[in-house]
């Protein structure tokens, strides 16, 4: 089969008394959309933060990008991208004074630097708001910004939690017009949502519930399973499987 | 009154989640009265000083005993040439030289003045005038006890009202009572409230069925508990650590803490209607309230020494007329009639930043 | 070195933008040095001065005039009753009473010793020992004249008398501002430099963006070197500025090297720079920040000797003062601004800070955690 780009085997996370995410075990392979759902609070933003190396796990594997998270997260940290549901741009920073800090810190030459942003501002067409700062841009702008940071260092994994929350459809949809693209160049993408209609667009899905994948299959697959006309109904059967 | 309640619950929650808050919040008051009562004296006690002694005779071992054991002093080197002064002084070890010329007992015996020179170190010109003066004393005292009382002296009968030992506490307890209620109530109010607008929960809730004017009440309310706390605690402190007694009444001194209290807290919501950041609502706290509190109040520095502009200024100051009012209840026993004046000048405050404050407030609103 | 440079680059950008902090850079220095300067003083004017004399002689009345003619004391009030005198002073209106009884003048020519009474308002400690040593003074110079002038005694009161020359070094005319100006600097430096860079970390911590730069592969001694050194620079500056308005104002004195104050400053503000940063990396909010800073520079204010003698304390206070490097920096721009001490006499306290910088600084980067 393909490689293996994410390897997580027996991973579990406690705060204290309460287990926030017991025994995952998945992988994803490389190029392709993985999607990781969940209701809110089922443990998707803890599991994330372990797979970028922001957080340790209390036990069990987890190899990223040929990493190791216990020991190796800084290496690992430079072969992924992240693009958190908090919002992660200056406000007080212009859209280029943002890339540039950026793409800086990642240690991208001037020279480069300078062509990347130019051609990320040239390709949203706001080469004459360049110099707008992120507080005056509209929500859906500064998304797509903080997502085309977050790949500035041309990464092998993206991965994106949440990225569409708060806006409107039109501007989702030109989100994951952006996903596709990066996808078809071979970077692999991770992403939570609770969109369900989102999770259409991915290859393959797991669906997490009180910290535990209850599913992971493609969207397809899933639905043929449950029988069901939709992500959604697939989602409201499993968490209504657990309520029993 | 439902959701009122529930609001003034997160407020509490917020702070006693929070245990370090907690402990500094309590803490710094008795840190701070401990400090002021133990380390910032104004005690002269063993100043560091060096003797450059010329004559070595009877009389200058004598007085230079004199000086060492009298506690004020503590000898750190004996000099042998006017050479050495500089480098002592400028190593900043020793503050006073004290310089006997030749022949001292001799010329004493022949009926001259003996010649002694102190040069001290004025880079602190309090504390040099406070050390040669006592040096002075002492000195002349050898020489009265020398004369064995030839009378030729007026001897001053110095007597210290309100505070016969010069402790500082009559002094820093109510300069720290203004310190802390100020510190707690309007700086920390107005940083919670700014910080609500930075996170932009400020917004939440706004829309939510809570009244703008309970979200300023609810916020205020912990704030208060606090400080009336902290306010006993000091008053505590100050008679069982300091015997410092409350002469007058304590209900009055109570209520009149309860006072400053609002006045302050309404101060710190003024602050959070103008700054929209928790930083800018921390410089213009230390620099419109903690540096005025502790310079242009008369806690530490005596207003009638400034000039007459700044004099004007410190009229302004809340803290000026609440420390009034505890010395005048605490140290010298007074009731109303001596501070009915004070009493109303700090009312009048909470009530003109209370209305400026709902203006801004309503302004923004709209 | 490169990515350092980023950060730093960041940084001034926001500091430049923000519309309140900018001005609040250049306005605190010249409200620091222009009005607190003139509201920290302890030079004694003004002093009100209440009479009451029974005596009614050419001696009492030449005694009050005596105080009367000193720049530091201004008359009041007088009564012949010493109930009148107290109200006042129970009032505030009053700082010291003089009570020359009746037989002061008598007893003087007669020969013999007498008696005056003073009464201090000793609610303030310090004022009240300072009016009292000027008292004295005015009561001995007094003395000498009365006795010189009648031809009294001259004999007995030359013999064994002493013959006291004073020399106030470093600052002859007792100008308190001398003393006071380096003080405020000190503490003007530590705030911006202390509060501004742990504060900015700590802002990012509580909006988030702390996470996007704790997900790339930036080294930790990198980040923190680039929150400390624009503060670092800004800090300078401001004593810069601080120094040139005390110079142009207050006409205060540098008798050192500039150069040495200036590389001590250095030292000094990584170290508290390092206390600011290590602040941060254990706090969340920045309001638990700031109330950390207020309750340790409070503490630590107090103690460095800006207003009282740090060799008075006791000696448990001067222990403590070790890790208090207000004091060491206190005690050292003094000595090079008003007693041009060179650099061999500050060696110890730069040696010390050194230390100081390098190990609180370690301790913050170990501290600071990229994952948690």
């Amino acid at each position: 089969m393909q490689e293996k780009l994410i390897e997580v085997r027996g991973l579990t996370k406690k705060f204290g008394e309460f287990i926030a995410i017991d025994k995952l075990d998945f992988e994803v392979f490389k190029g392709e959309i993985f999607g990781f759902l969940g209701a809110n609070g089922a443990g998707k933003t803890t599991a994330i933060k372990i797979l970028c190396g922001l957080s340790y796990p209390s036990s069990g594997e987890v190899n990223v990008a040929g990493f190791d998270v216990y020991t190796q997260t800084e290496q690992l940290k430079l072969n992924i991208g992240y693009m958190s549901q908090k919002f992660s741009l200056y406000e007080d920073l212009t859209i280029y004074e943002n890339i540039r800090f950026y793409g800086g810190i990642y240690g991208i030459g001037r020279k480069e630097l300078h062509n990347k942003s130019m051609q990320l501002i040239r390709k949203f067409g706001l080469v004459n708001e360049r110099n707008s700062l992120i507080a005056d841009i509209p929500l859906g702008w500064k998304q797509k910004i903080a997502f085309s940071i977050a790949i500035l260092h041309d990464p092998k994994i993206i991965f994106l939690d949440e990225p569409t929350g708060g806006v409107d459809p039109i501007t989702r949809r030109q989100f994951w017009d952006l996903i596709y693209e990066v996808s078809g160049e071979g970077m692999t993408v991770f992403v939570t949502t609770h969109y369900m209609d989102e999770a259409e667009y991915c290859n393959r899905v797991s669906i997490m519930d009180e910290g535990k994948i209850v599913a992971i299959d493609t969207p397809n697959n899933l639905k043929s399973s449950f029988g069901a006309a939709n992500m959604d109904e697939v989602f409201v059967k499993i968490a209504r499987g657990t309520e029993k | 009154m439902k959701s009122f309640y529930g609001f003034i619950r997160k407020e509490f929650l917020h702070i006693f989640r929070d245990p370090r808050t907690l402990l500094i919040l309590f803490g710094m008051p008795i840190a701070q009265i401990m400090i002021f009562g133990y380390v910032v004296t104004n005690e002269i006690k063993d100043i560091p000083i060096a003797i450059l002694d010329h004559s070595k005779d009877q009389a200058t071992r004598e007085i230079s005993n004199k000086l060492i054991s009298s506690g004020y002093f503590k000898l750190v080197m004996n000099l042998t040439s006017l050479k050495e002064v500089e480098p002592a002084m400028k190593k900043g070890n020793v503050k006073e030289v004290i310089v006997f010329e030749p022949d001292f007992r001799k010329k004493m015996e022949s009926g001259l003045p003996g010649s002694v020179q102190i040069i001290a170190d004025a880079s602190d010109p309090n504390t040099a005038n406070l050390i040669v003066n006592y040096t002075f004393g002492i000195m002349q005292d050898y020489m009265a006890q020398y004369q064995q009382g030839k009378p030729n002296t007026i001897v001053p009968e110095v007597r210290m009202i309100y505070n016969e030992g010069l402790k500082g506490v009559y002094m820093f307890v109510p300069g720290t009572m203004a310190l802390i209620l100020m510190l707690i109530s309007a700086m920390m109010t107005s940083i919670s409230i700014s910080r609500e607008k930075e996170l932009g929960t400020m917004e939440v809730l706004m829309v939510s069925p809570i009244k703008p004017f309970q979200i300023v009440v609810g916020k205020v309310i912990p704030y208060i508990g606090l400080s009336f706390i902290n306010a006993v605690v000091i008053i505590v402190l100050g008679f069982f650590v300091f015997g410092l007694p409350v002469k007058g009444s304590l209900i009055i001194l109570l209520l009149e803490s309860l006072l400053f209290i609002s006045l302050a807290l309404s101060l710190g919501i003024l602050i959070s209607t103008v700054s929209n950041s928790q930083m800018v609502a921390m410089f213009i706290s230390l620099l419109g309230l903690m540096l005025p509190t502790i310079l242009l109040s008369g806690f530490i520095y005596p207003i009638e020494n400034m000039p007459v502009v700044l004099q004007w200024i410190s009229n302004l100051m809340p803290p000026k007329w609440f420390i009034i009012v505890v010395k005048n209840i605490m140290i010298k026993g007074e009731g109303w009639q001596f501070i009915w004046k004070e009493t109303l000048i700090m009312m009048g405050m909470t009530a003109f930043f209370l209305l400026v404050a709902i203006r801004k407030f309503k302004i923004r609103l709209e | 070195m490169r990515t350092i440079f980023y950060i730093i680059q960041k940084e001034f950008i926001q500091v430049v933008r923000n519309r309140v902090m900018l001005p609040m850079m250049i306005i605190m220095p010249i409200f620091q040095m222009l009005v607190l300067l003139y509201a920290a003083t302890l030079e004694m004017k003004h002093i009100e001065l209440f009479v009451v004399d029974n005596d009614h002689t050419e001696a009492s009345r030449t005694l009050v005039s005596k105080f009367e003619g000193s720049p530091f004391y201004k008359l009041s009030g007088h009564s012949a009753s010493i109930k009148e005198a107290e109200k006042q002073m129970k009032k505030d209106k009053t700082d010291i009473i003089l009570n020359i009884k009746k037989g002061f003048g008598e007893s003087l020519n007669r020969g013999e010793g007498t008696d005056v009474q003073v009464l201090i308002n000793a609610i303030n400690g310090t004022k009240a020992g300072l009016i009292n040593a000027y008292s004295l003074n005015v009561l001995s110079e007094y003395m000498g004249e009365y006795a010189k002038d009648k031809g009294l005694y001259s004999e007995q009161f030359s013999s064994g008398s002493l013959d006291v020359r004073y020399r106030y070094w470093f600052n002859a005319e007792l100008n308190f501002k001398h003393f006071m100006l380096p003080g405020i600097l000190v503490i003007l430096v530590t705030i911006m430099g202390m509060a501004l860079s742990a504060i900015s970390f700590v802002k990012e911590k509580e909006i988030g963006t702390i996470e996007q730069i704790n997900v790339t592969p930036i080294r930790k001694y990198q980040f923190l070197a680039g929150k400390l050194l624009p503060f670092w620079i800004i800090a300078l500056f401001e004593l810069a500025f601080g120094l040139t308005i005390g110079k142009i104002f207050f006409d205060i004195p540098i008798r050192g090297s500039l150069f040495l104050l200036f590389s001590f400053s250095s030292v000094y503000l990584l170290a508290v720079m390092g206390i600011g940063l290590f602040f941060s990396t254990i706090t969340r909010t920045q309001q638990q920040i700031m109330l950390l800073f207020f309750f340790f520079n409070i503490v630590f204010i107090l103690m460095s000797g800006l207003f009282t003698p740090v060799e008075s304390m006791p000696q448990w206070a001067q222990t403590a003062n070790v890790v208090n490097p207000l004091a060491y920096f206190m005690r050292v721009i003094r000595m090079i601004m008003l007693k041009g001490s060179g650099v061999q006499d500050i060696l110890r306290e730069l040696i010390s800070l050194s230390i100081y910088a390098v190990l609180i600084l370690s301790l913050a980067v170990w501290r600071y955690r990229k994952t948690s």
